[in-house]
């Protein structure tokens, strides 16, 4: 049987609880117990339930990674980084560069969109990546969350894992797969939700317009290396696209086109969510690019290009 | 005899401070500095009691350092901006972190020590102080840190060094209320006390953690740096020194050996 995103986040937290760890968040073991992401344990188990306290209960996080342990710090919608960010960024981030002292959390944002209103809409990983000593980590397979986990068991910094609601009923790695024409039109570098969008737009391109889109997923944002496999793609089209569930402006889809266009020359451009407020209501969501956005941006650069 | 050890360390942690003014003086230090002249003897009262605890604070820390064993040279070198220093160099003196003692830098977001040091009490199950300021403990988060510490009962003292000011502004200007009700609405222990260390002992030599003691001190120098307004409200460190000479301590024998000490830390 094929497991889920939710099912391998569980099964991998009971492991590490078993083995002295600690999980920390807000209404944590409520109803649905985040997706379905947290196993269904006790406080004596070592799921400590915090206060609704976003600004303080990081810190508390911190202490105990401070005090040995490698706990995992549950942010159930990514607006709320507004608060806990401060500590996060300031102290769990920079302690090792600062004191040589390490402080391994491994902090879980989940992203949630559909007409859930200003804060809890959309993805906000780019935030964090302004900020030294935090790696930046946007899964969306069960390979790829167990491989974001291995990287914080194997390392001695915090990471930041930018999960999305979207993801949790996945249980196939086709998505971790790029997608490659013999002769593409454009590269598409795809983050967090907005692969779905892209593999989808792809796939309309296709068949609509016979445009062949090649699409790189990207799932370590941070440290984000122009590795050489991103370059070669570029060259086979001279033209790309960097797609995120995270806003447009100042975000990390315009960093990316920014850095891949310095090393290649060619024009990368960006899509991420708009600059406007979410409502509460689905059709004032202003959420990941969708496929008609997707869709529509890739004929606009393929015109542009053309001309 | 208490006092003799106590006003060894009172001592110490005022004339290493006064070889900062003169180190600041010289072109020694370029960066800010926060000075603990006339509250240098707070830490000293809460080591005779819980000489063992991990230290979270903030700025104007020098003393707790030097009060729970820090290297003074280590800090010498911090503040000169050292590699050698006990933070490398990097937290001069805003940011004292030494994990043998085992005390914590600070991040400079005030008052962040707090839930931290309440996170470190929860795992380590070791006795944690966290030492805030006046100012600091506005913070809201500083509340709710202490209202959890209260729920689980946490082995966590919580320090207040009210010297009455943030920055220049009287806490009657911020706020309506006193820190040691609050605590106390939260649960926990919570108490005045003067600044003289033996008062401070006494206090919480009483207590069952988590508690609060709310420490009346004076603030002899500017917020940052070494700038004074003018005579301080009153100087502890000379009525302490009165009491201890009374009490049979060789106060000016002490003064002079430290004061040497300190000088030649600084040659």
């Amino acid at each position: 049987m094929e497991i889920t995103v939710a099912q391998t986040i569980s099964d991998e937290t009971r492991k590490h609880l078993n083995n002295g760890g600690k999980l920390f968040g807000q209404c944590v073991t409520a109803v649905g117990w985040v997706g379905g992401t947290i196993p269904e344990m006790t406080e004596d188990e070592g799921i400590v339930e915090l206060p609704l306290s976003d600004v303080s209960n990081p810190g508390m996080a911190i202490g105990c990674a401070l005090a040995g342990n490698r706990p995992i710090y549950v942010i159930r919608y990514q607006g709320f980084l507004w608060y806990n960010a401060a500590s996060l960024i300031n102290y769990a981030a920079k302690s090792k560069e600062m004191w040589n002292t390490h402080c391994p959390i491994f902090i879980r944002a989940i992203a949630m969109e559909g007409g859930v209103g200003p804060v809890a809409t959309s993805s906000e990983h780019s935030m964090v990546m302004r900020k030294p000593g935090l790696p930046v980590f946007a899964p969306m397979t069960p390979n790829e969350w167990l491989q974001t986990w291995e990287y914080f068991l194997a390392h001695d910094d915090p990471v930041f894992c930018s999960e999305h609601r979207k993801s949790f009923g996945i249980c196939s790695e086709e998505l971790s797969n790029p997608i490659q024409f013999s002769s593409p039109d454009i590269t598409i570098f795809a983050i967090s939700a907005g692969r779905l969008s892209a593999k989808e737009a792809s796939e309309k391109l296709y068949k609509r317009k016979n445009i062949r889109c090649n699409i790189i997923p990207i799932v370590q944002l941070k440290p984000f290396s122009i590795i050489e496999k991103y370059i070669d793609e570029l060259k086979k089209t001279n033209l790309g696209l960097v797609v995120d569930s995270d806003n447009e402006i100042c975000g990390a889809s315009r960093s990316f086109a920014y850095e891949l266009m310095l090393k290649t020359g060619y024009p990368v451009y960006a899509l991420g969510i708009a600059d406007k407020t979410a409502g509460f209501a689905p059709h004032l969501d202003n959420g990941t690019p969708t496929t008609q956005d997707v869709y529509n941006k890739v004929l606009e650069i393929i015109a542009i290009a053309n001309k | 005899m208490q006092q003799l050890d106590s006003f060894y360390k009172v001592c110490y942690n005022r004339f290493f401070e006064f070889e900062v003014i003169n180190a600041v003086k010289n072109g020694k230090i370029n960066a800010p500095i926060y000075l603990s002249v006339g509250q240098e003897s707070i830490p000293v009262g809460v080591y005779s009691c819980f000489p063992n605890a991990a230290i979270f604070a903030q700025h104007r820390c020098h003393s707790w350092y030097l009060t729970y064993g820090g290297n003074p040279i280590a800090l010498v070198d911090e503040l000169t901006h050292k590699k050698s220093g006990c933070a490398s160099g990097m937290g001069c003196s805003a940011s004292i972190h030494d994990p043998s003692i085992p005390m914590f830098g600070h991040s400079g977001l005030m008052g962040d020590q707090v839930p931290i040091a309440v996170g470190y009490a929860l795992e380590s199950k070791k006795t944690t102080v966290t030492v805030i300021g006046d100012g600091s403990v506005e913070e809201d988060y500083v509340f709710a840190s202490m209202g959890f510490a209260a729920t689980k009962n946490l082995p966590i003292l919580f320090v207040v060094e009210d010297n009455n000011l943030a920055i220049l502004t009287e806490k009657y200007v911020r706020r309506s209320w006193d820190i040691v009700d609050v605590a106390c609405g939260f649960g926990l222990n919570a108490f005045h006390s003067s600044d003289d260390p033996d008062e401070i002992s006494n206090c919480i030599s009483s207590l069952t953690l988590p508690a609060l003691i709310n420490v009346s001190t004076c603030r002899h120098l500017w917020h940052s740096g070494i700038g004074i307004d003018g005579p301080p409200a009153f100087n502890s460190y000379n009525s302490y020194k009165q009491k201890c000479k009374i009490l049979g301590v060789e106060v000016d024998e002490i003064e002079s050996k430290i004061i040497n000490e300190v000088e030649k830390l600084w040659k």
